[in-house]
């Protein structure tokens, strides 16, 4: 069936995840990502769609005794190798995580510092590059007179929207965001989906993992359901909550757990 | 006994024991600093002189009739192996704190930690010992010197520091929290830069406390110092002339002198000096503490 389309930005093909070589926590999943598109993993707690999402950098790699199975395949290239330079892959591959990861430094270098530490130097581009990623996240007015202060001095939801800015200053194609507004206040939220959306309609394939089923249908155009380290059931976001084919979605979705 | 007298009981053997450390710490205080005071008050010695005098020879009079007891010698000395000798440690103790936390974190914990635990509890008299028996001789066979001065006194520092400030480093690493590198690494940065610019970055605050705690001991070591620094009360013209400390001119004194006796108040004043600085130092980490915590509140 891929035959006909575009080659996705992402695709995985029989990814396994397993921890101390025997347990095997997620399951052979096969998705596939689009630009501009944007897919919310959704499920229980435990159920393996942040370990999922985490196989999509190759996060899990910086974790020891975890092993990652199956093709992870970026603009059609298997990259889940040992010979695939995964800082490299990163650069284009972003991630935001549930709690908000300020570094100890100015606001600036916060934003700035994966262009600098990737080689950008002229001080026009950085300049730049800084104003449209934060605006980008939504921040810009709120810090554009206090940049060079200190990045901790942020509320919860200016950091991790300013986390945000981080990631697309290094221009990504894919972003990953592990449950970002799960630490929010709803304003916060509110801003974070509308950078969500503004990001798909950039072209960025967007990948969200989410235990808020409102926040998936608003800001998702497709959804996959996780349960217990299985992909269960992938669709459009509508049609899946509308007329769940599989019964333990229809039960997650009714609150019949989790 | 009934419930109320019992509690009764309880708060007045706790508010004692605090009353009792309280007292001590206060008449400690006092007392050094009464009998270091001596000197300026009741012998006439003035502070500048005593402070910023380049000769220290107690029992020989100087033009004023007042014994000369200028004591920048020492303080220099003091200084100069309590910095050298941070100069020396701190590089490798954070080498081996990141080694420990970023790369091998199950031999740091098992094998590296204990260790080096094992090397503070050291008596200083040994570290002295082979000070003496191993630094002064290597300095000897390259330099022509005697081997005694501030650089064996450096070296000899420089090892009992090191467990120190090596272990603070190591917790200091450790708490930068799993986060803060995952950020890093989902920027693209590689494991040296996340290191480099997040972990060393977000604990600065702490491995300066370190530093400055070893400083602290290292400013205060007496014994291993006097073993190995050649105990002459001139001002360093270089690391390899002997050389003396506020705590080595201490020591070696402090037995041969009558209470009372100009001397012996000279002694004290050395003495509050020294905890004059260690109060200084304890007062920076405190600071640096509390900037530490507001910054992460």
């Amino acid at each position: 069936m891929s035959d006909d389309r575009v080659t996705p930005v992402l695709e995985t093909r029989g990814c396994t995840v397993s921890y101390d070589l025997t347990h095997e926590a997620l399951h052979p999943v096969d998705l596939s990502f689009e630009q501009g598109g944007t897919t919310a993993l959704i499920g229980p707690s435990g159920c393996g769609k942040s370990t999922f999402l985490r196989c999509l950098n190759l996060m899990n790699r910086e974790i020891p005794r975890c092993r990652v199975g199956g093709d992870i395949l970026y603009h059609g290239e298997n990259v889940n190798s040992t010979d695939v330079d995964t800082f490299e892959l990163r650069k284009s591959i972003g991630m935001v995580f549930q709690q908000p990861t300020p570094f100890r430094k100015s606001i600036r270098e916060n934003v700035l510092f994966a262009p600098k530490r990737h080689g950008v130097t002229d001080k026009a581009v950085l300049d730049e590059l800084l104003e449209t990623s934060l605006r980008r996240a939504a921040i810009w007015d709120e810090v554009k007179d206090k940049l060079s202060r200190s990045a901790l001095a942020l509320s919860g939801g200016q950091q991790q929207r300013l986390c945000i800015a981080r990631t697309l200053a290094m221009r990504p194609d894919v972003v990953l965001l592990d449950e970002p507004c799960s630490a929010l206040d709803p304003i916060s939220t509110f801003s974070v989906e509308e950078t969500i959306r503004d990001m798909a309609a950039d072209g960025i394939c967007v990948v969200i993992v989410t235990h808020n089923m409102e926040q998936a249908a608003r800001v998702s155009d497709r959804t996959a359901f996780f349960y217990m380290g299985q992909m269960v059931e992938c669709g459009p976001t509508e049609r899946l909550f509308a007329s769940p084919a599989d019964s333990r979605l229809e039960d997650y979705l009714t609150g019949r757990f989790g | 006994m009934p419930k109320h007298r019992l509690e009764r009981c309880g708060l007045t053997v706790t508010g004692a024991c605090v009353a009792l450390v309280t007292v001590l710490v206060v008449t400690l205080i006092v007392m050094v600093a009464s009998h270091g005071l001596a000197t300026f008050a009741n012998d006439g010695i003035a502070v500048g002189d005593f402070l910023l005098g380049t000769t220290w020879n107690p029992h020989q009079a100087d033009a004023n009739g007042n014994p000369t007891v200028g004591a920048l010698p020492m303080i220099c000395g003091s200084f100069a192996v309590t910095i050298l000798s941070t100069v020396i440690a701190l590089p490798i103790a954070i080498g081996s704190a990141i080694f420990v936390v970023e790369v091998a974190p199950g031999f740091g914990r098992r094998v590296f930690q204990p260790l080096i635990e094992l090397l503070v509890g050291i008596p200083s008299v040994v570290y002295g010992l082979i000070g003496l028996s191993v630094v002064v001789a290597w300095t000897r066979s390259w330099s022509g010197s005697t081997g005694y001065g501030i650089l064996s006194a450096s070296i000899v520092l420089a090892v009992m520091v090191l467990p120190t400030v090596t272990s603070l480093s190591i917790d200091a690493l450790a708490s930068v929290p799993h986060e803060y590198r995952e950020g890093s690494y989902a920027l693209g940065c590689t494991r040296w830069q996340t290191i480099w610019n997040v972990v060393l970055r977000s604990a600065t605050p702490s491995l300066m406390t370190a530093t400055i705690l070893g400083m602290t001991r290292a400013f205060g070591e007496s014994l291993a110092v006097q073993m190995v620094i050649g105990n002459s009360a001139q001002i360093p013209g270089s690391l390899l002339t002997p050389a003396s400390t506020l705590t080595s001119v201490l020591t070696m004194g402090m037995g041969n002198e009558a209470m009372g006796t100009v001397y012996n108040d000279v002694l004290w004043s050395l003495a509050l000096l020294l905890m004059a600085m260690s109060l200084v130092f304890i007062l920076i980490i405190h600071l640096i503490g509390g900037r530490g915590a507001v910054r992460h509140g």
